[in-house]
């Protein structure tokens, strides 16, 4: 039977050694290259009409700048607007990962944590340092709830600090373990289908099916999490309490 | 959008302009539990194992770092294993009740209503 997790494996395509860095173009880094031109040419080709009655190519367009725009604005606030640009293209990054990671023979590049930590800490850094800048040290009595006893000081800072240190680990950890678990998943029942032979094979390729449609949902709700969560962080951040 | 009256000259576009902004007024925070309604059992447990998991890992990690920097073996790894373990049951309260994952829960006395008509968030 085929591996399940075989389909995880970094393959370098062209190896590339910067002073002792490896730093070669992997299968991972062609998918990041084909999730940034599938949301630009579909961007771009979708609104290249700008008709007043949209297309259904424009429709779909205009309805996922709605959907996150709606998002800022509910969840960060109207005058937050600045940081649209990169929660829309963070939200649009990462569905289009997901959705290119479920064609057959494709690679799915958020199901490796490190690729998923790496935008989480961005996102930690950033959203930390505007919250510092914003708010001078004021951002320190984040970490010491309003109306708590003294004495209470020395135990809930430390537990406070760990709990905001522990965003950016929850939120890679979320996307990642959720495409991961989701692939091996198919990859396993699919390992299935031709050793039960014709009688017994139909049983895992129907579950296989479901799981299809069952990852379709996954692939938009991660991104959808992973973006709200960061709106989220950003308000806390702008908004302390 | 409503149309029809619409159809006015631009004159008093300035008052409805401002109008219409005034109702954007956002209603703060009423993140993922209102919008995620439709999360499955299955996304909701997921991420409640996640949130206590993750504190875990950054208490046992800070307290492995620190102790190794600092050469005092067990104490600081065994401080903050459990100084994890409750910001991991603080972030599990968070998520649970629906507080989003903020720091700090000062917010949880005023949130219940916090735009005053009486209508808890999205109006």
């Amino acid at each position: 039977m085929a591996n399940p997790l075989q389909q995880f494996e970094v393959k370098t395509l062209i190896p590339i050694h910067l002073g002792g860095v490896d730093a070669s173009f992997t299968n991972a880094s062609m998918f990041m290259m084909f999730a940034v031109a599938g949301v630009a040419t579909f961007l771009i080709l979708s609104m290249r009409g700008r008709a007043l009655v949209p297309t259904r190519w424009q429709s779909m367009a205009e309805l996922s700048y709605e959907f996150i725009a709606s998002m800022v604005r509910d969840n960060v606030g109207t005058e937050e607007r600045k940081y649209f640009p990169f929660i829309f293209s963070l939200f649009m990054f990462i569905l289009f990962a997901n959705l290119i990671g479920l064609l057959p023979y494709s690679f799915t590049f958020t199901s490796h944590i490190i690729v998923t930590f790496a935008m989480a800490i961005m996102i930690f850094l950033g959203v930390t340092v505007i919250g510092i800048v914003r708010h001078k040290l004021h951002f320190f009595s984040f970490f010491m709830p309003a109306g708590v006893p003294k004495v209470m000081a020395p135990i809930l800072v430390p537990i406070e600090i760990v709990s905001y240190l522990s965003r950016p680990v929850s939120l890679s950890i979320r996307l990642f373990a959720n495409m991961m678990a989701g692939h091996t998943m198919m990859k396993v029942f699919a390992g299935f289908v031709i050793p039960l032979g014709i009688l017994g094979g139909w049983a895992p390729l129907a579950v296989d099916v479901a799981l299809t449609g069952f990852e379709f949902l996954v692939a938009f709700l991660q991104a959808y999490v992973f973006t709200i969560l960061t709106c989220l962080y950003l308000n806390d951040a702008i908004h302390l309490h | 959008m409503s149309e029809g009256k619409h159809l006015k000259p631009l004159d008093d576009l300035n008052v409805r302009l401002s109008k219409a902004q005034a109702e954007q007024i956002p209603p703060i925070r009423d993140g993922i539990t209102s919008q995620g309604g439709s999360m499955s059992g299955f996304g909701v447990a997921m991420r409640i194992g996640v949130e206590l998991i993750a504190a875990l890992i950054v208490g046992v990690g800070i307290g492995l770092l620190l102790d190794r920097f600092l050469e005092t073996a067990p104490l600081f790894l065994v401080v903050f294993f459990f100084l994890g373990a409750g910001a991991g049951i603080m972030n599990v309260y968070r998520a649970a009740s629906g507080l989003g994952l903020a720091a700090g829960y000062a917010r949880l006395p005023e949130n219940v209503d916090d735009d005053g008509d009486g209508t808890n968030g999205r109006t």
